[in-house]
């Protein structure tokens, strides 16, 4: 379906990438947000809060980031898109909360403008450090899909993308900004209300009585029922069978999570996006997501004046990852190359599904800044040796 | 009675509050002579009484054994994480202003683990029902010492008796902005339902709280005796004084249980006064999130399963975006 227009700012703007985060959800039909003040994500909830109350949008601001990841949940089991806002040490206080909107397959978007760690860390400097905990934050066996974009445009976009995600799917879906991309400040283009599709909730046409809640479809996502339209259902953090009741065996376990799981890893295939550029014939190819993406061009340029045949992964969505993609890439090139603003995260990745096949070089940064191009150019120059 | 009784064959008897609960749910988990069960039946009764549509009615519980309420009770129901049935509830009310939302859940869960939401939704006078079960002690998790704990009671983690002060909960209530406030034990079945009653038709931020027997772990570690020890325990130890200064409502190990209600009074609520101040800031361009919650339909073109209209908020334009350029 078309989006709601009175959420959709249409026409050119000059905003930073936080500001096209809030304007991205406000555009996806996002109506309740709640959040707790972070830097350097702050600006999102600042953007949404001047204006939510003119489009039939809350906006609380809450005691802490548990309590905003709680009360998105309990808001999307309204049927009203939901969203919270933060970054590293609000997305740890989250992880327990975002475990309970996995279990309970609750859309909702989290995102997350990333800072250095760990712990304070450094509150106004970029990092790209939470790539593995958006995967792995929360305890026990889930899935969740996570999106990193490289620019205030795109900021933009892969928030109508994410909220898309989020209902299609039913789980919590991650937009890994950071703190460069959330305070650059670029042309972004938003198009017109009728030139946005967004994905509606799939509510059940059962009548109460014949519902349950967890009953699966052949994708594996169960239908929603909103609280307060008459089907008194149940949901829980716990194990549960598809009436949503909690079942305390090894069955109910093998049944619950594996569906979790296997509804983004079986579909992970349609759910997976990245941009290619030079990939056939190429030397060393690229591997790169966020700021880095862009900040890796310059790298690139020198290594191909050079005389380096470079191809370029960019990662639109990082979770789940393009694991058949890099497994089928790697016998074809001498190396990947990973820069990232952490000290190796995404590499496991691209070095698990490249599997031995190829050499796979991590270019560190801890953050603060972005790389230095010629870090990157050099890893690319040493790689293609 | 007893005639009636022996007329009707049992099989075809339906427990007069089985409408309200999931009954192939049944038998729960809660232990013999639990008061737990007591406060679900009062509940369920000004359910009943209070003549609302149980469609609009959303029940949240957290963790532990009260935690399993919103399990047992047919209504929409969410049973979340240690201490955020508060903030979920908060989701739930502001994503559909219609509900009547109850968070129902224990005294470690509510002012333990939770007790910042319980201030905070209190002080933004959130308009929830919170009906926290006292027993004392985590029950669920094998009897340590909660923050309601009385001094000197013994518990599995203080047992040489615990030195910590409790809570006094109606104190803590009001003072962070309780719109209503009462305490009663689980013997008060009819002022107990009575005040659920009241609570339910009350707007703001409610607040009750039950003191329940456990007889499993806070009666045994105390030597306290059974579940119905601690029932005649309340009967000759329990004080009705309505009214009371909620500064003298403390409950010291095994001393008299002050009862009553202690705050009904009107305070705006948070949507109140959300929407008073938006009225009067932005006047003509102010637009709440609908009461039937912000969920976007598609704009006309086919009404959803249940045939209702799309809501307001999309047939506005984006005129009213555009003042409000940052």
């Amino acid at each position: 379906m078309k989006t709601d227009p009175s959420g959709v700012l249409t026409g050119q703007h000059y905003l930073d990438g936080d500001h096209a985060c809030g304007e991205g959800a406000m555009a996806a039909g996002c109506r309740f947000v709640a959040g707790y003040p972070i830097t350097p994500s702050t600006e999102v909830v600042e953007r949404i809060s001047r204006r939510f109350p003119m489009m039939g949008g809350t906006f609380i601001q809450m005691e802490d980031e548990m309590a905003s990841m709680a009360a998105i949940i309990g808001a999307s089991w309204t049927g009203t898109k939901s969203m919270t806002v933060t970054s590293g040490p609000g997305f740890s206080l989250m992880m327990e909360n975002i475990g309970l909107a996995a279990m309970m397959e609750t859309p909702c978007v989290i995102v997350n403008v990333q800072r250095g760690g760990p712990s304070t860390g450094l509150p106004t400097n970029v990092g790209q450090a939470d790539m593995m905990q958006a995967r792995w934050g929360s305890h026990g066996d889930y899935e969740i899909i996570a999106l990193s974009p490289q620019s205030p445009q795109e900021a933009f976009d892969v928030m109508i993308d994410a909220f898309n995600l989020s209902e299609i799917y039913r789980v919590p879906v991650m937009v890994m900004t950071d703190e460069c991309v959330g305070h650059m400040t670029e042309k972004v283009v938003i198009p017109k209300a009728e030139d946005i599709e967004i994905v509606p909730r799939k509510l059940t046409d059962k009548p109460p009585g014949e519902f349950w809640p967890y009953v699966a479809d052949r994708n594996m996502i169960p239908e929603f029922a909103r609280a307060g339209d008459g089907y008194r259902f149940h949901s829980t953090g716990l194990t549960h069978n598809e009436r949503g009741y909690p079942v305390m065996s090894a069955e109910c376990q093998q049944e619950c999570v594996t569906r979790l799981v296997d509804k983004i890893r079986l579909n992970a295939e349609d759910i997976v996006r990245f941009e290619e550029e030079d990939i056939d014939g190429a030397d060393v190819v690229l591997v790169t997501y966020g700021i880095t993406a862009r900040v890796a061009r310059r790298g690139i340029d020198i290594a191909r004046n050079k005389g380096v045949k470079v191809g370029v992964i960019r990662l639109i969505v990082v979770w789940p990852f393009p694991e058949r993609h890099i497994r089928e890439l790697a016998p074809k090139i001498k190396a990947f190359v990973v820069p990232e603003i952490n000290y190796g995260q995404i590499v496991l990745e691209v070095e698990r599904c490249a599997a031995g096949q190829t050499l796979t070089v991590l270019v560190p940064h801890m953050g603060g800044t972005v790389h230095d191009p010629e870090d990157i150019a050099n890893a690319i120059l040493e790689a293609a040796k | 009675m007893s005639k009636v009784a022996e007329q009707i064959p049992t099989e075809e008897m339906e427990h007069p509050v089985a409408p309200y609960l999931r009954m192939d749910r049944i038998p729960h988990i809660w232990c013999p002579t639990c008061g737990i069960g007591t406060v679900v039946r009062c509940y369920a009764d000004a359910l009943e009484h209070s003549k609302i549509d149980l469609d609009k009615v959303a029940i949240v519980s957290g963790i532990g054994c009260t935690g399993r309420v919103a399990g047992y009770m047919r209504l929409d129901a969410f049973h979340t994480t240690h201490g955020r049935a508060i903030p979920f509830a908060t989701g739930l009310k502001l994503g559909r202003p219609e509900l009547l939302v109850t968070v129902f859940s224990g005294d470690g869960d509510l002012v333990g683990i939770g007790g910042n939401h319980f201030i905070h939704a209190a002080r933004r006078n959130l308009d929830i029902l919170v009906i926290l079960v006292n027993n004392f002690i985590y029950g669920m998790t094998g009897g340590q010492n909660a923050p309601t704990t009385p001094t000197t009671a013994r518990t599995s983690t203080m047992p040489f008796g615990n030195f910590e002060r409790p809570f006094n909960l109606p104190h803590l209530a009001e003072s962070c902005g309780a719109t209503y406030v009462a305490r009663w034990t689980s013997l008060h079945i009819r002022r107990l339902t009575k005040s659920f009653r009241e609570a339910i038709s009350r707007k703001g931020f409610r607040f009750v709280e039950v003191i329940a027997p456990c007889a499993t772990l806070y009666a045994r570690l105390n030597k306290l005796g059974t579940g119905f020890n601690l029932m005649r325990f309340y009967h000759d130890n329990a004080v009705i004084d309505h009214g009371a200064d909620t500064r003298d409502l403390d409950i010291s190990f095994q001393d008299r249980i002050i009862c009553g209600k202690f705050v009904d009074k009107e305070r705006p609520t948070y949507s109140e006064m959300m929407h008073e101040h938006y009225r009067n800031t932005l006047g003509d361009k102010f637009v709440p999130l609908p009461e039937e919650g912000g969920m976007i339909r598609d704009t006309g073109e086919k009404p959803d399963s249940k045939g209702k209209k799309p809501a307001k908020s999309q047939k506005r334009k984006a005129s009213a975006s555009k003042s409000s350029r940052k």
